[in-house]
């Protein structure tokens, strides 16, 4: 990499170090703060940041590279590693691209267990952003409660489907597990009890006057800016962009739930953490609404054993918790996908930090990557 | 995976036969987006289907004609093939085209950059573009195919995205972006050798010389 060639290259200056003001500092790969194994080369003038340049890959496990080698249906469990917080939404962007490709529609009961499983884990998924970027900021009593509440929505993960983070839920057509007796209850259970834990949340932090210095006005990202870098998700709607795929093209059930999409108007940190708490009530809502609208029937549309999707080729994709998930999938007529890119909504988001950062302490890149809330297995595939 | 594949082809042997030549052609997909459940028929009486193979519907509005007055032959394909919107168009006039998009048509997010390698083909990638306009809800994927070696003019100063996203596509399949600010690899160690998403690159091959001299071992697997 290119740092480490840069050091063997430094020469003592003339006269001393304290004369140059440039420095160059590496943050991680191994560095809490991080969320991962990413590594930020930063050029520092004392504390003020000059430029960053993201080395990634630590985590590259060649998912594409694998997705070839694997039929449609064996490589399903593997898209729950690439966002492991947010399993459930990488595992709903691959099953209704495939069926969009075998052009196959789950039954609706189905579509409502997709859509309460997803809002699920996004709340699930905002919690530890939440409690991870308030722990990288200083505050630490957020990460307990959060990951305390968390907690439900893994062990309700659990009983649906047996497994807690990397769920593989759904299938190509459907749930293949019906919902288990009191799934429903267990669901409003969440919802009563996680609507006064936000606000719980917000109380430690909204009026903080520590978090408001930390986070306000800090890593401003506009619309235009995002827009030109294709960052999506809470990041974009805190720009001021009413955009939300699960409205603008409705995927699943979500064209049968109302909810909102919140929206602020700074774009700086500060607006993206109301913006997610915002979205975490919605998600509350979108439950309590899938859960009363749950229709009976089959979980499973009918689908071939053996899946041969005709040839082509086609691109779809989902809100997840993080911004556009994208698959594009090139059939050839055969067992296994040609080709599969996953277009991750981290990595785009990432390529941000640079212009977010420039000009602000290094401090603030810590508060940023927190707020761009990325997962490196994401990020790395 | 040769194992896993025959065993999973068992049941339905007679289908296999069906698999569309279409492998070094662009998609000629076999069935049209309407019909709501066509699963079971395409596993079974997959055969004899040859004939009644729609192929994607033209596309036609106002965005295509203006494109083909202005292009002509220039824009080689424009369908529309399960609700997906896409233009195959000459890698020579594959940046006017973007650059159109965007200006015009209000395309102001790129969605994604990628490749697709098809090496029986005389050129081997497809280059593909998604974009996306925020202003009209619109997602329109644009293709291109170049030869091994050819080299494609970056879209960054476009959509700044396209940095990392170019960046992957070089690091996965050696397509070179010209007037890109900084091309090199990006998930891959930078002194790595080969271009893993290739067809021709094996699922357990790897540069063993960068294994042994940077990590010291035999051999990563």
């Amino acid at each position: 990499m290119s740092a480490t060639s840069e050091f063997k290259q430094l020469e003592i200056p003339e006269n001393t170090f304290l004369d140059s003001n440039e420095m160059i500092l590496n943050m991680g790969p191994q560095h809490p703060s991080t969320h991962g194994v990413l590594r930020v080369i930063l050029k520092l003038d004392g504390e003020k940041v000059l430029g960053t340049e993201c080395v990634i890959g630590y985590l590259h496990r060649g998912v594409e590279k694998i997705a070839e080698n694997r039929t449609y249906v064996q490589f399903n469990p593997y898209v729950d590693r690439m966002d492991y917080v947010a399993a459930v939404s990488n595992g709903l962007g691959y099953c209704e691209s495939v069926e969009k490709l075998i052009n196959v529609e789950a039954p609706p009961r189905a579509q409502f267990l997709r859509v309460i499983l997803a809002e699920l884990n996004r709340l699930a998924s905002h919690q530890v952003w939440l409690g991870t970027h308030a722990l990288d900021i200083g505050a630490i009593t957020p990460l307990f409660y959060t990951f305390r509440d968390r907690e439900m929505v893994l062990a309700i993960f659990e009983k649906y489907c047996g497994a807690r983070l990397t769920t593989h839920a759904f299938r190509i057509g459907g749930c293949i597990y019906e919902a288990y007796d009191g799934f429903e209850k267990d669901v409003i259970a969440y919802c009563d009890f996680v609507g006064p834990k936000i606000d719980e949340y917000e109380s430690l932090l909204t009026g903080n006057r520590i978090w408001i210095q930390r986070t306000k006005g800090v890593g401003i990202l506009n619309a235009a800016d995002c827009k030109a870098l294709g960052v999506t998700g809470p990041v974009l709607r805190a720009a001021g962009v009413k955009w939300d795929l699960r409205k603008a093209q409705p995927y699943a059930a979500y064209d049968q739930v109302e909810f909102d999409i919140p929206t602020a108007e700074n774009g700086d940190t500060f607006d993206r953490y109301m913006v997610r708490i915002a979205e975490m009530r919605q998600s509350v809502q979108i439950l309590r609404q899938a859960v009363e609208k749950l229709p009976a029937g089959p979980t499973m549309a009918k689908v071939p054993k053996v899946l041969k999707p005709p040839a082509g080729r086609i691109y779809h994709s989902i809100e997840a918790p993080k911004g556009e998930l994208g698959y594009f999938i090139v059939s050839d007529g055969s067992t296994q996908p040609y080709r599969v890119r996953v277009r991750p909504p981290s990595f785009v988001n990432l390529q941000a930090l640079d212009k977010m950062v420039r000009g602000a302490l290094i401090a603030d890149v810590v508060a940023v990557i927190g707020t761009l809330d990325i997962v490196l297995g994401e990020v790395d595939r | 995976m040769p194992d896993e594949k025959s065993e999973l082809d068992k049941t339905p042997a007679k289908a296999l036969s069906a698999a569309p030549a279409a492998t070094t052609v662009s998609p000629t997909p076999p069935s049209p987006p309407t019909s709501p459940k066509p699963a079971p028929a395409a596993a079974k009486p997959a055969a004899p289907a040859a004939a009644p193979k729609p192929a994607p519907v033209a596309w036609e509005s106002e965005l295509v004609a203006s494109l083909k007055r202005q292009y002509g032959t220039g824009i080689r394909e424009a369908s529309i093939y399960l609700t997906d919107e896409y233009l195959v168009v000459d890698k020579s006039i594959v940046f006017d085209v973007l650059t159109r998009m965007r200006d015009d048509e209000h395309f102001d997010y790129c969605v994604d950059v990628t490749a697709v390698h098809w090496p029986k083909r005389e050129e081997q990638f497809d280059v593909v573009y998604i974009l996306y306009s925020f202003a009209k809800n619109e997602r329109v994927r644009i293709e291109t195919t170049i030869k091994d070696g050819e080299k494609v003019r970056s879209a960054f100063s476009l959509w700044p995205t396209a940095d990392w996203l170019e960046r992957e596509v070089f690091d996965m399949f050696g397509i070179e972006f010209t007037e890109h600010p900084g091309l090199k690899r990006i998930l891959l160690p930078e002194g790595w050798t080969g271009y893993p998403l290739r067809k021709d690159y094996g699922i357990r091959q790897q540069d063993q010389a960068w294994v042994k001299a940077n990590i010291g071992i035999e051999s990563g697997q």
